[in-house]
């Protein structure tokens, strides 16, 4: 990225009035954000009590199994709903519901992220009053995503063991803004040459204050830890 | 391609303040972008090519500043710049990681010339 402030002469008068050729400056000085921020501060107010997590990955993470494996060990323990976004298919939203989730798909199309008014539209077909946690399974994608705040407590950054050791560094904002760092597909870390201590490190490096879980969303190795996070976070939100 | 939401928004605020101020046209939108943003300038500018079509920024330049990764060290309760892309933050001084960032996520809108 240069560093390129062209600031071209703006043909303004001293006293700030207009030229001859009626050219002038208009301030503005607003985050092109502001308009998403509402809406997601108006989707905060409306959670009140329950956790709500935004799950950002690559595609193939594993950011469904985990999910599908987390509904299916809370369930009796805390109700939790699911809102999932993809650009094409249901399939998510399916394999959610049959695990036990209450879950709406959002069909993005061509949209590579989750916006908070998308969320809003997709909330009101949940009923929020006996829920726990929401989950927002966001669009697999590491860099779009990570602007959008859609009204959730935490972020949670899927990372499985195929994608290599330096995704936290190619992808550095979706890791900075990360309260969880999830590794997945550790039982088969060996198989694919992972070096463990190496992608530690650098999400460390690049989110020194995330909680790091390290599971298999398909054995269901590791899987106590992340569900003890839930329950204490739940219990924490609820005060 | 989240450029193309930005700048579709950048687009509608940029029409309203103009608009508000009774101007016909808009010559040129400034925007301050940070560097873990994470906007691509090239996708940014293919995207606004696009979207300005039929808007009264049709003949507009964007201009655009990029500012730099600031963090801030509580152990030496100052702040520095990022040396690097990579979102690490290591204080200069006391080689203290930080995870508290002041400055690099900014996406705004500073101001329009118009006609």
């Amino acid at each position: 990225m240069a560093e390129t402030v062209t600031m071209r002469d703006v043909r303004v008068s001293p006293h700030g009035t207009a030229d001859a050729h009626g050219a002038r400056v208009v301030q503005v000085q607003k985050s092109l954000m502001s308009h998403n921020d509402g809406v997601a501060a108006a989707n905060r107010e409306a959670f009140r009590g329950v956790l709500v997590l935004n799950v950002v990955s690559s595609p193939g993470s594993g950011k469904t199994a985990l999910l599908e494996r987390t509904v299916r060990d809370l369930q009796g323990d805390l109700a939790l709903a699911v809102v999932v976004g993809d650009l094409e298919t249901d399939n998510d939203a399916l394999r959610l519901h049959a695990a036990g989730a209450p879950s709406v798909q959002i069909v993005t199309g061509t949209v590579c992220h989750l916006e908070a008014e998308m969320v809003a539209r997709a909330v009101e077909e949940l009923d929020l009053t006996h829920l726990d946690v929401l989950v927002i399974e966001n669009v697999g994608n590491l860099v779009c995503p990570a602007s959008w705040d859609l009204g959730e407590d935490l972020r949670v950054t899927l990372l499985s063991v195929t994608e290599g050791e330096d995704k936290p560094l190619k992808y550095p904002r979706i890791f900075k803004d990360a309260d969880a760092v999830v590794l997945n597909k550790i039982d088969i870390a060996e198989a694919v040459g992972f070096d463990r201590d190496r992608a530690l490190a650098n999400v460390r490096q690049v989110a020194p204050n995330a909680r790091v879980f390290e599971l298999s969303a398909r054995t269901g190795a590791g899987m106590a830890p992340w569900l003890a996070y839930l329950r204490e976070r739940r219990t924490a939100k609820r005060g | 391609m989240h450029e193309f939401s930005l700048v579709v928004r950048m687009l509608d605020m940029a029409e309203e303040a103009a608009r508000a101020q009774g101007a016909e046209r808009i010559d040129a939108i400034h925007l301050e972008i940070g560097a873990l943003a994470g906007v691509v300038p090239e996708a940014l500018e293919f995207a606004f090519g696009g979207a300005r079509e039929g808007t009264m920024a049709e003949q507009a330049r964007l201009e655009v500043a990029y500012l730099p990764a600031i963090a801030y060290c509580a152990a030496c309760e100052g702040t520095f710049e990022l040396d690097n892309r990579f979102g690490i933050a290591v204080c200069p001084t006391c080689d203290e990681p930080s995870a508290d960032l002041r400055q690099g996520r900014e996406l705004h809108l500073t101001h329009l010339e118009v006609t």
